[in-house]
């Protein structure tokens, strides 16, 4: 489904991504961890679309198409999601608003008529419902006031909304309490499907534990140097990342 | 007789009614200005003796007085003699059919959803249902009759209702206020005159759009709107269709009185010319608004929609006479490319417990200049007057500017004042997030940007207020990235 190929990314002189390979195939969960400032987020945004970072080299294959020659919006309506490790706020719109028109966007995209007022309403609810999101939250300005949890979890919200085939998830676990936590994930785990992936960027053992990735890749210095099932997770989380470190002689 | 001489008897007939004497219809002055262009003008409204004599005086003020400066906006001084002061109003259709109109000016009406029919009447096609708009005007003028309301051109108003207009033209802005209102006193060519007669509640919107030729009166218009004693109306001036003109300065005065109880609610949706990508051309509109409430418990409120013009330069005014009385002002201001709005209020509180309240959003994109400019003056006599004022402005580019100029002169301690401000921007990181849920950078910059004038396009009339929405769509396109 996504086939990244020895990718080299980097802002201004900076390089942050030094030859990055990582295949997912539809029904997979990947999960990421790694140091801070890695390039995990740098990752996420250039499979997004950000147009921040210069590609110097390598590949993005999506459904073999090369979407490095897509626009963000594009890319999106193609079924790419980014639940973001920092939700920005859009004061004004509401979230009910803001999700109507990216649904719409993206039905147009598949030749749909945009969704009815009732459809819609009946889809809001069946959602909220997943990632127990109260009402009150959707008539509200997007993200605006919203605590930090509180951001997050709509996040997975929209992710339930749009039914993306490809989603990443960037420390959406953190800055959320222990049930909170356990909620996105059994909503995380209920969008699963066998045509759907995802790669979730972690610090933390914890979140592995609700959503069960079939692959944990450990991400050092702008590159994948380790990659095993889930208990790679578990040893991380025991040793640190100073074996990995060593391994791979930095 | 034939049919069809009937019905160009008719219609002749009826362009009269709206103001147009069938026989000046083919004339034009030549440009410049001085008293004889005046008596011209005059002369050919069929005016009455006192009308010139006003306009002269007025006139006579006008020399004295200079082009002021103290905007924040830039041009060139403008040569009065090379404006021509008076054009008979277009008889002929400019085109035959619609496929000889610039397509650009096509595709926005498509945009906006305007009706084939509208289009060819604005565009200036010749159309075959003008009967049609005229038997809708009749009706319309039949129920207003029943009522006992004037809607009428001013011109009209003047030869019909001379007692009112001599009571009221000038009265809440008199021809010295400023160097355009004297010059719209002195040549201007046309407008509405509304009359409300005591408790009487207009059972429509009155909108200019249902004058016939409103299109020929743009450049010095004159508008008057009385409300008498409990009575209420709703005015809706300009239409969301852009409005090409040859004439680059535009400078109208509209005047409204509200006596005990009675309420003007007034919109307009402003879409001038505004000049090319480049910033040449455009519009100048210098426009003098300003509303008496007179009477106790009485309401003048203000909604704009200014897309439109190179050079936006109004202050729709409230002064506040009548104790309980309520002023206020919703504004949205869009500026792109180079154009440049220098637009507010000003809220005088001299009954006691005046109340007004001031929301003003400012938008800018490209290369533009967008500034707020209110007064909210308390005289002593103002008892408990209040006044909220909110004024945002949002920046879609780093090219353009907000600004802010609130004045405050507040001569009574029982006053409350309170003012806020915002300036926010539209990130590349909010676009991002918009691109990344699927929308392109201009849905999401028509997304935001409707958020943000919710509550101003509240205060619009439902259809005015959905076509107001889309309107601002086509005026920010290409504004970022
Ligand atoms: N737009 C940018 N301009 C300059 N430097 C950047 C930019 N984006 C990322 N970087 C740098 O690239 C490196 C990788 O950043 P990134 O956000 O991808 O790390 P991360 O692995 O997500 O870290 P964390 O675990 O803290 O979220 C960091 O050193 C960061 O400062
Ligand atoms: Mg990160």
């Amino acid at each position: 489904m996504l086939h990244i190929k020895n990718l080299h990314a980097r802002v201004g002189d900076k390089e942050i991504l030094k030859g990055l390979t990582l295949d997912i195939n539809p029904g997979e969960v990947h999960a990421i961890m790694g140091p801070n400032g890695t390039g995990k987020s740098t990752l996420a945004s250039i499979i997004a679309g950000k147009t921040d970072y210069e590609v110097t080299a390598g590949e993005i294959l999506f459904h073999g198409k090369n979407i490095l020659e897509m626009s963000a919006d594009e890319r999106a309506r193609e079924g790419i999601f980014l639940a973001f490790q920092y939700p920005v706020e859009i004061p004004g719109v509401s979230t009910t608003n803001f999700m109507k028109a990216a649904l719409n966007a993206k039905r147009k995209h598949q030749g749909l008529e945009p969704i009815t007022a009732k459809d819609f309403l009946k889809l809001m609810n069946e959602k909220r419902q997943l990632v127990e999101l109260d009402k009150s939250y959707l008539s509200r300005s997007i993200n605006e006031g919203f605590s930090g949890g509180e951001k997050k979890r709509n996040e997975i919200f929209q992710m339930a909304m749009l039914e993306p085939l490809f989603s990443v998830m960037d420390e959406t676990d953190s800055g959320l309490d222990i049930d909170a936590l356990r909620i996105v994930a059994e909503g995380v785990n209920k969008l699963r499907n066998k045509d759907n992936a995802f790669l979730v960027i972690t610090h933390y053992q914890r979140l592995l534990n609700y959503i069960v990735p079939d692959f944990v890749h450990v991400m050092y210095d702008g590159r994948i140097v380790k990659t095993g099932d889930k208990n790679l997770a578990l040893r991380m989380e025991e040793k640190g990342y100073d074996w990995i470190k060593e391994e791979v002689g930095a | 007789m034939s049919d069809q001489d009937t019905i160009l008897d008719e219609h002749i007939a009826g362009e009269y009614k709206y103001g147009f004497a069938s026989d000046i219809a083919q004339e034009t002055v030549a440009a410049g200005l001085s008293e004889d262009t005046v008596r011209f003008i005059s002369a050919k409204k069929n005016e009455p003796e006192w009308m010139l004599e006003w306009r002269l005086t007025a006139y006579r003020q006008w020399l004295k007085m200079k082009q002021p400066h103290w905007q924040n906006v830039h041009f060139h001084d403008i040569n009065f003699q090379d404006i021509i002061y008076y054009a008979a109003p277009k008889k002929k259709p400019e085109y035959k059919s619609l496929d000889e109109v610039d397509p650009e000016l096509l595709a926005v009406y498509d945009k906006l959803g305007l009706p084939k029919e509208e289009q060819k009447i604005l565009a200036g096609v010749a159309v075959d249902f003008v009967m049609d708009s005229e038997s809708v005007i009749t009706t319309y003028k039949a129920t207003l009759a029943e009522k006992g309301i004037i809607f009428c051109s001013i011109s009209e108003a003047i030869r019909e209702h001379p007692a009112l207009v001599k009571q009221y033209l000038g009265s809440v802005v008199p021809p010295r206020d400023n160097y355009y209102s004297a010059l719209n006193s002195a040549v201007f060519s046309d407008g509405s005159f509304v009359y409300i007669p005591k408790g009487v509640r207009c059972p429509m919107e009155l909108s200019t759009y249902f004058r016939i030729n409103a299109q020929n009166t743009g450049q010095f218009e004159r508008t008057l709107i009385i409300a008498e004693e409990g009575s209420y109306v709703s005015y809706l001036e300009g239409c969301t269709a852009p409005m090409r003109d040859e004439n680059q300065l535009h400078a109208a005065v509209v005047e409204l009185v509200t006596m005990d109880n009675a309420e003007i609610k007034y919109s307009t949706v402003q879409n001038w010319y505004p000049g090319d990508k480049e910033g040449k051309g455009g519009i100048y509109n210098f426009v003098t608004k300003r509303g008496l409430c007179k009477g106790v418990n009485s309401k003048i409120s203000w909604t704009q929609v200014e897309t439109g013009s190179a050079i936006t330069w109004k202050y729709p005014s409230c002064i506040l006479k009548g104790d309980n009385s309520i002023g206020e002002f919703y504004s949205v201001a869009v500026t792109n490319n180079y154009q440049q709005a220098d637009t507010g209020t000003k809220m005088i509180h001299i009954g006691k417990n005046t109340r007004s309240r001031i929301v003003s959003k400012g938008i800018s994109g490209g290369k533009s200049q967008n500034s707020y400019r209110g007064l909210v003056q308390v005289a002593g006599t103002a008892e408990n007057a209040y006044n909220f004022s909110q004024c945002d402005s949002l920046l879609l580019g780093d090219k353009c500017g907000a600004h802010t100029f609130p004045y405050l002169e507040i001569k009574n301690k029982s006053a409350q004042v309170e003012h806020e401000a915002t300036t926010s921007k539209i990130g590349e990181d909010l676009m991002f997030y918009c691109n990344q849920r699927g929308l392109t950078s201009e849905e999401a910059v028509d997304m935001i940007v409707n958020g943000y004038c919710k509550e101003v396009f509240k205060q619009l009339p439902m259809e005015f207020a959905v076509e107001a929405q889309k309107l601002l769509s086509i005026s920010l396109e290409g504004s970022v990235g």
